[in-house]
């Protein structure tokens, strides 16, 4: 491997290639080799830099700038200015925030995104010099009992972090005895407002690799699926070029590292359905039908994908796996809460100064999560509340902002943390809108199987779309309650069972507003 | 259409592959009854299996569509951006409601649910391309682009 002095890391996601990322790496390969550095100075893509709204990104090692908004015509500047006479391009600097992989702060641990944005997510190698591949050699290699491996995570705490927040070794162990196992990876991303599985596939496909293996290894699989929404086309490439690559390695397979261990991934693309995201849709729609959920018992441990013992987790929570078996339970419980321990991966979005992706302790207040991490309100707004956990979340006023957000403190609405969707609301934003625009997304998700869902989410919508009219009543904030309860209790999957979240905490967080619709509608700017 | 069955074995697990090779092999964007009927047989599972599988998912599509799709996203993030003002920008600019293909049949439109861009809200899928921070101007020129390209060839 050639050694170069210094790297240039380009960040390379949907939103950098939409910006036209391809178009800056080539000038700035053509600027390196003009200015005869091209030996000197590696360019390397690397998947998110942490900040969304920014513009293409670059991260300039060992001098750990970054630059942020970079055009073509930039791109002169930094390589005669930066890279020939080591004089940072300061106009372009990403101005001074706590975030970022790149050391900015010693603020943000990072478990799960400690390679995100910094090695290039297409490269075995630079996986595995990172650290990937580690874990599963230890296990291999000491001999470690399946069993055993099941022991450290149940004594790590980690839990879901799909949703539900279920106990991740728990999970394990009540998979059913049997000769053919799955381990399913849940990457049906749909909640709106959410997107850190998608940068995690995009930024560190190997880490998801060896936590399914390893997942596989535990429970006793020797095949796994990873079910990615059919709009992420750049994390489906990835994540193949990852498998691809790690069986080439025979890293996947038959025989791995000269163990009896045998294990192989596949992926299965999504075809556009919300309810997908719910474990057993997910597994009627791998084996190729339409995605209804199942009625649960069975759960998927005794009777899952063809009928055989099945483990659902999320992305985020298998990204936690590797870092957990080759640090330790006790490392890991040095991060959160006692009974939250790790961290969480959030997106915090909307009217917020500084929009992105960033990981924090399990248990850090909201507050510190929107004013330290996302720079507080855009333009200076008051804060009037937050959307966290996407459309089946919670709203939060701005008495509600000093929440620790950990699965003890959210205990009420358990799958609001999951998602990691925080959506900053300012001073002028209609909680009556945003309520309707939910209630819209429910009835067109509703798979139609069960009548509670099928029947309530237009009821709901309806109601809404006569409040925001001006025409509502208070007999219809009442309705919204009750049926929503009624679709809590008799739904059958979690989208019949969650409307009840957002409208009660509207409700409760926002009466004044929703009082005042009643007589005008809703502000329309 | 067979040689893209054919790369599949004939389990009812590839059903969905099959769906979204069939569709893109279609220049109108869709599944046609033959290539509802040849999944079926190839398969060996009734008709109504198929189709009812496929008008499950948002992503296909029953009935021709334009050359290009416009999906616009309608969830809460891109929501409180603006997106809805949008989508009915889109609509009076291409002369169609949503779900609907435009005479010349270069566009459809659709919305859709998130599409996890939301750092660059608000944002649409043409194809497989993503357009992020749109405006009322940008939204216009982007799809006249795509129309410039597409008469092109």
């Amino acid at each position: 491997m050639r050694l170069a002095r210094g790297h240039v890391l380009i960040g390379i996601n949907e939103e950098a290639l939409l910006a036209g990322a391809r178009n800056v790496e080539k000038a700035l390969r053509d600027g390196l080799a003009e200015a005869g550095l091209q030996e000197e100075i590696e360019v390397i893509e690397t998947g998110d830099l942490g900040a969304t709204g920014q513009g293409i990104m670059l991260s300039v090692f060992p001098d750990g700038v970054v630059y942020a908004g970079v055009t073509v015509a930039d791109v002169a500047e930094i390589v005669s200015e930066h890279l020939l006479k080591g004089r940072p391009v300061e106009r372009l600097r990403l101005a001074a925030r706590p975030t970022g992989p790149t050391g900015l702060t010693k603020k943000q641990p990072r478990i799960v995104l400690d390679n995100c944005g910094v090695i290039d997510p297409e490269s075995l190698e630079e996986a595995i010099a990172s650290g990937a591949y580690e874990a599963l050699a230890q296990v291999i290699e000491s001999g470690t009992k399946p069993a055993d491996v099941i022991d450290v995570v149940k004594k790590s705490g980690l839990r879901g972090r799909g949703g539900a927040g279920f106990p991740t070794g728990l999970k394990w162990s009540f998979t059913a005895p049997g000769e053919q196992k799955y381990i399913v990876c849940n990457a049906d991303e749909g909640e709106p407002g959410t997107f850190k599985d998608r940068l995690i596939l995009e930024g560190d496909p190997h880490r998801l690799v060896e936590g399914m293996m390893l997942a596989g290894y535990a429970v006793g699989a020797s095949k796994g699926y990873i079910y990615i929404r059919g709009e992420y086309s750049l994390s489906i490439e990835r994540m193949q070029k990852a498998i691809d690559a790690s069986r080439e390695a025979g890293l996947l397979g038959e025989a791995i590292l000269g163990s009896e261990f045998a294990f192989d991934l596949e992926i299965k693309k999504g075809a556009g359905a919300y309810v997908c995201g719910e474990e057993t849709s997910l597994i009627e729609s791998i084996e190729g039908k339409r995605g209804f959920p199942r009625l649960k018992p069975p759960y998927p441990g005794a009777m899952g994908l063809w009928s055989k013992p099945t483990v659902v987790n999320n992305v985020e929570t298998l990204a936690n796996i590797p870092p957990i078996l080759r640090h330790g339970a006790e490392w890991f419980r040095g991060y959160g809460t006692e009974s939250s321990p790790g961290t969480k991966v959030y997106t915090i979005l909307g009217q917020v100064a500084h929009p992105g992706l960033i990981e924090v302790e399990m248990g850090t207040p909201l507050r510190t999560i929107i004013d330290e991490f996302g720079g507080g309100v855009a333009e200076g707004k008051r804060f009037k509340g937050a959307l966290i956990g996407g459309a089946a979340g919670a709203f939060v006023n701005a008495e509600g902002i000093d929440v620790g957000m950990d699965y003890e403190n959210l205990k009420e609405y358990a799958a609001v943390l999951g998602s990691g969707a925080i959506l900053v609301l300012g001073e002028d934003a209609s909680i009556v809108e945003m309520l309707r625009g939910i209630l819209h997304f429910f009835q067109h998700e509703s798979c139609g199987q069960c009548v509670p869902c099928r029947a309530g989410t237009p009821a709901l919508r309806a109601i809404m779309d006569r409040i925001v009219e001006g025409h509502g009543s208070q007999a219809d904030l009442d309705d919204l309650v009750r049926i929503a309860e009624t679709m809590q209790a008799a739904s059958l999957c979690p989208l019949g069972q969650s409307p009840i979240l957002p409208i009660q905490t509207a409700l409760d967080g926002f009466a004044e507003e929703f009082q005042a619709a009643l007589h005008q509608g809703a502000a329309v700017d | 259409m067979r040689s893209l069955l054919e790369k599949y074995p004939q389990t009812a697990e590839h059903m969905l592959d099959m769906l979204h090779d069939l569709q893109e092999a279609e220049p109108r964007n869709y599944l046609t009854r033959d290539a509802l009927r040849a999944v079926a047989d190839y398969l060996n599972v009734p008709l109504s299996t198929v189709v009812s599988t496929a008008t499950f998912y948002s992503m296909y599509s029953l009935k021709p569509r334009g050359r290009h799709i416009i999906r616009i996203c309608e969830s809460p993030p891109c929501q409180i951006v603006g997106a809805e003002t949008l989508i009915d920008l889109l609509a009076q600019h291409l002369g169609i409601g949503v779900g609907e293909t435009t005479e010349d049949e270069v566009f459809t439109l659709e919305t859709t649910s998130c599409l996890g861009v939301c750092g660059v809200a608000p944002a649409m899928m043409i194809d497989e391309e993503l357009y992020g921070n749109l405006t009322a101007a940008r939204v216009v020129d982007v799809v006249e682009d795509v129309r410039r390209r597409d008469a092109t060839g």
